[in-house]
């Protein structure tokens, strides 16, 4: 039965059903138990955020607190999935990624290819994206267009807790390694929730608002932001189609060209940075294949080209805001 | 006192978790005669479109929901009254009406979903209405309580009316231990045991209409009367293309277009329709458990179990409810039901019940007394 859950609780839930079923599952990172030398659950933090408090209790030492060693712990879950086992290793903040790019680029996203289909890498990626959380250059980044530049990985990034659980399931049952980012802001946010387990197959978009004139596409956090501005357009007699991409290595093509076949424009929306980014990426694909059925220049509502600021009044204007998104979609309604 | 003969239109509420509607359009127009069941106006919400129906007869006095116009429920949308009742009187009752608050331990006014263990597992159900006469609504293939949104409300109005999810769909178990016409008739007498009915009206749709006719036919002395709608049971041939396509769908873009085929106006299937059937099957189970019922129900692909002679013999009191244009189950399946009254409805799909509530409800009050 379904009930209301923050996406933290399904994050949570999806760990705990899939270890339950599943003895292979094994899930590792910093402090994701209790810190090193801690006395399990009672002094459990759960990881930075607290989304896996609770199931070392349940599972025991399938839970390991890694050393503070990205590199090290990173490339062993990679090494642990290629011999067998479904490791979901937490690496706290996307931003520290950098350093075991080498044991994400060039081993997980190549072991397939490479062993000519022999080998599969079925390791989870956990870690958290996105700005808006007061923590700086370092810790706020919207890295997935890195990600989805490399084939061999697969990129999710949900927006609401029911697709979390499900997408997450996913991604540990996946035979491929997955980067699974989560929105720091998103976390305490609720949805219902089926109790059972349950799968989102990826390259799977979801249409969460149906309109007639403007197609918004985007993911993540920005999905709360282009409903927002579609709710403010809506009262205008716009009616904006939003789609929300959910994973973005598979991207669900067909979904979004569908969509921009009916409405004609397009607002591509991104926390990332503009250049090279999911928007810069759809706005293309939309220009080469669906370029007789647009009406207007497609608009992009991307962070700007620079860090993330520390400042509370500079990082609120850095971030898309649904009245930017609503302007720009009006742009495409001018003409 | 005159205002006893004004009755409120409100903005309905079909189904548990909705809270507004949009007013899509009327239709009748001030002043027009109401008869008890006509269709007054069309009502939007994200999960279906349906008309509201006119439960008393009257005069449409006062449209006063604005078309394109999104209401909460049991918003004063209309007046229907006598045309005695003066003008002032009307503008006097719009004026005081207050929408009415949600009884006590009464959450949005309405049912609950409940859960109940059976022997065949735990099972979904709604149960609405207080008489010692009960309806059972048993859904189809791939379907759910909610199949019966238009229904149950009014049905309860004369019955206790109990709709529940068959074993594998829903939000009842995923575990269908016989998947049979047989084993689903266990877990529905199984269901009665468990929430003490002896005896019932069954109402049955597509599948639920075989299961309820299977009852009658092994535990005839529970059946009232037997009303079945699109009902399977009744021939060999069945829509595989549909139960294929409905199965292996796993996106939006597959499952809406087999969705239409339930549909006599195929817009009807909405987005959520499609988002809430899409969150059921990727459910772990609901795979397996409806691909166990496929080979169970239509080896083959023709039905395994046809129970005409069986009903002929029961003796029970039969209705036969089918939508013309039904593209799962064909409606000369309709004419193997010998005995049986049968209502042919025009404009209407697989989905009868839904698409022409009214004129179904009318049908099943006549013989269940709901």
């Amino acid at each position: 039965m379904a009930r209301k859950i923050s996406m933290r609780q399904a994050i949570n839930e999806a760990l705990d059903q899939e270890m339950t079923r599943d003895p292979t599952v094994i899930v590792m990172g910093e402090d994701i138990v209790g810190g090193m030398g801690g006395e399990g659950e009672k002094d459990a933090w759960g990881g930075a955020l607290g989304v896996t408090k609770g199931l070392y209790a349940k599972h025991g030492d399938r839970l390991m607190d890694t050393p503070l060693s990205e590199s090290a712990y990173i490339g062993a879950a990679v090494g642990a999935a290629a011999c067998g086992m479904r490791p979901v290793a937490e690496l706290m903040f996307i931003d520290f990624m950098g350093v075991c790019f080498d044991e994400i680029f060039n081993q997980a996203a190549k072991f397939r290819y490479m062993f000519g289909g022999k080998a599969q890498t079925p390791v989870v990626i956990r870690t958290m994206v996105g700005g808006g959380f007061r923590a700086a250059a370092q810790h706020s980044q919207m890295l997935t267009p890195l990600f989805t530049h490399i084939p061999g990985l697969k990129v999710v990034c949900p927006s609401n807790a029911y697709d979390a659980k499900g997408l997450l399931i996913q991604s540990i049952r996946d035979n491929d390694p997955v980067i699974f980012c989560e929105h720091k802001n998103l976390y305490g946010i609720e949805s219902d929730v089926p109790q059972e387990s349950y799968a989102i197959p990826f390259g799977e978009a979801n249409v969460v608002r149906e309109g007639k004139h403007v197609t918004i596409v985007t993911y993540g956090m920005m999905v709360h932001r282009a409903m927002d501005a579609a709710a403010q357009l809506a009262k205008d007699k716009v009616e904006c189609e939003v789609i929300d991409l959910r994973t973005l290595s598979p991207i669900d093509w067909d979904t979004v060209l569908d969509s921009v076949e009916n409405t004609g424009r397009l607002v591509c929306v991104d926390e990332a940075h503009p250049r090279c980014s999911i928007a810069s990426d759809v706005s293309a694909k939309v220009s080469q294949e669906a370029f007789k059925s647009l009406k207007s220049a497609i608009q992009m509502v991307t962070a700007p080209h620079t860090p993330v600021p520390f400042s509370s009044a500079l990082e609120d204007i850095y971030l898309p805001s649904a009245e930017k998104i609503a302007a720009a979609a009006r742009k495409t309604m001018a003409n | 006192m005159s205002d006893k003969r004004i009755i409120p239109i409100v903005m309905p509420k079909w189904g548990l978790s909705m809270a507004e509607g949009k007013l899509a359009s009327w239709l009748m127009k001030d002043g027009d005669k109401v008869k008890v069941g006509d269709q007054i106006l069309e009502v939007e919400t994200d999960k279906i479109a349906g008309a509201v129906e006119a439960s008393e007869a009257g005069t449409l006095r006062r449209r006063i929901g604005q078309e394109d116009t999104i209401y909460p429920i049991k918003t004063l949308i209309g007046v229907l009254a006598d045309d005695d009742v003066p003008d002032a009187d009307i503008e006097a009752f719009v004026g005081a009406y207050v929408v009415p608050a949600a009884e006590e331990g009464e959450e949005e006014a309405g049912p609950r979903y409940e859960f109940i263990d059976t022997g065949t597992g735990r099972l979904r159900y709604t149960k609405r209405g207080s008489s010692d006469n009960a309806v059972i609504l048993i859904h189809g293939f791939g379907g759910d309580l909610d199949n019966w949104l238009f229904n149950a409300d009014a049905l309860a109005e004369g019955a206790t009316v109990y709709t529940l999810d068959l074993p594998g769909h829903g939000q009842s178990t995923k575990t269908v231990a016989d998947p049979t016409v047989g084993g689903l008739a266990k877990a529905v007498t199984g269901f009665m045991d468990a929430v003490k009915v002896d005896k019932a009206h069954l109402v049955g749709h597509s599948l639920g209409g075989a299961v309820a006719m299977e009852i009658a036919r092994t535990a005839k002395g529970r059946v009232k009367s037997l009303t079945l709608i699109c009902s399977a049971g009744l021939g060999p041939d069945i829509n595989m293309g549909y139960i294929d396509g409905f199965i292996g769908a796993s996106s939006r873009r597959d499952l809406k277009p087999a969705l239409e085929n339930l549909f006599a106006d195929s817009s009807l299937v909405s987005r959520q329709m499609v988002d809430d059937l899409l969150k059921y099957k990727r459910l772990d189970g609901v795979g397996d458990a409806l691909t166990a019922l496929k080979n169970g129900v239509f080896p083959n692909g023709k039905q395994a179990a046809v129970l005409a002679d069986a009903l002929k013999s029961s003796g029970v009191p039969t209705l036969v409810i089918w939508g013309a244009e039904d593209k799962i189950v064909p409606a000369a399946h309709a004419k193997a039901a010998a005995g049986a009254k049968v209502e042919i409805i025009d404009g209407a799909g697989h989905m009868v019940q839904m698409e022409q509530a009214g004129k179904v409800n009318g049908l099943i009050k006549a013989l269940a007394g709901g």
